[in-house]
């Protein structure tokens, strides 16, 4: 997917995070991407580097958790990491699911540090 | 120091997809987010919905495409209120864009307004625009196997068309096959057989737009 719009958003978030620490700098963000999302993880590091050069986060390392697709069965109640996206329980083939993980796409926590 | 967020980094555009949702709420009016690859045929499947609900719905339609304003011109030619959006290269139309285009509509007595997205299997499936539900167009030209391929769109589409059936006798396109892989990856999606070319099984299309289109307004 086209992950230099998707960079951008992150930076938004990221330097509205860090507005009230004047002259901080961004050191790491950890990001979780779910198996389903159509954003590539290294597709977005090199946007994200592209567009924080000789800015506030030129750097910051982005440490991204790939997190599994996921989904509770109703009828088992149990829940299952399934590598296929099927919602269809893996145990007793029950299409009474509901997916628990797989469709992430968030900044889960940032670490600053004051300026030069 | 550490902050911690956990936030979606897409939730500018659920702010935006929110917003456009409470205004056609306010206005009575149910959306369809109308999405399928380039060529399967949604415009022509806009062109037949609109032929057959004249007089039971009042429609507008809101065109995604990266240039050009055929589509709308398409559209406009049956006398329903046609908004362009030309995305200048953005593969998929988002809530902002959506709203743009919402600015460009009187809603005054509309029943239902189909936004037809850019014509992609992958990234309209990101990106909310405050619709009520998402409908995908596959079409038999476009090989059996799109459901595992792109499965993102299948689990977010409530309704798939599988369009031009009238080309079965001369593609090689497993039906049972295309339904059993489509209803693994969501097995609530509904899956109807059509020919825009022929009509064959828009009844059924058309069935499902009604029951949903008269209930929200006055």
């Amino acid at each position: 997917m086209h992950e230099l719009g998707i960079a951008q958003s992150l930076l938004e978030i990221v330097e509205q995070e860090a507005r009230p620490y004047e002259g901080a700098r961004v050191r790491r963000i950890v990001l979780r991407i779910g198996k389903l999302s159509t954003v590539v993880p290294d597709a977005l590091r090199f946007a994200f580097d592209a567009i924080t050069r000789g800015g506030m986060a030129e750097g910051a390392a982005l440490e991204i958790e790939e997190v599994p697709l996921s989904i509770r069965c109703h009828q088992c109640e149990e829940a299952f990491i399934v590598e296929d996206p099927f919602m269809i329980c893996p145990r007793c083939g029950a299409a009474d699911v509901e997916m628990i993980s797989g469709r992430e796409l968030e900044i889960r926590s940032m670490e600053i540090c004051d300026g030069d | 120091m550490e902050i911690k967020l956990v936030k979606n980094i897409l939730q500018a555009n659920e702010v935006i997809a929110a917003q456009n949702k409470e205004l056609f709420a306010q206005k009575g009016v149910y959306v369809i987010n109308l999405m399928g690859g380039a060529g399967a045929g949604k415009t022509t499947l806009l062109e037949r919905t609109i032929e057959r609900l004249k007089g039971k719905r009042r429609m507008a339609v809101i065109e995604g495409d990266i240039a050009t304003s055929r589509d709308a011109e398409r559209i406009a030619a049956h006398q329903i209120p046609a908004v362009q959006i030309n995305t200048g290269g953005e593969c998929h139309l988002d809530g902002n864009m959506v709203r743009t285009g919402l600015e460009q509509l009187n809603f005054d007595g509309i029943d239902l307004l189909v936004v037809e997205n850019v014509g992609n299997l992958v990234c309209p499936a990101e990106f909310n625009i405050g619709e009520d539900a998402k409908a995908m167009v596959c079409s038999v030209a476009e090989g059996d196997d799109k459901p595992l391929k792109y499965p993102l769109m299948f689990q977010v589409s409530s309704v798939l068309l599988l369009n031009k059936i009238d080309l079965l006798p001369h593609v090689a396109f497993d039906v049972e096959r295309f339904r059993a892989d489509a209803l693994k990856v969501n097995p609530r999606l509904e899956i109807m057989p059509v020919s825009c070319t022929t009509g064959e099984g828009l009844d059924a299309w058309l069935r499902w737009l009604e029951e949903r289109s008269g209930i929200k307004g006055a």
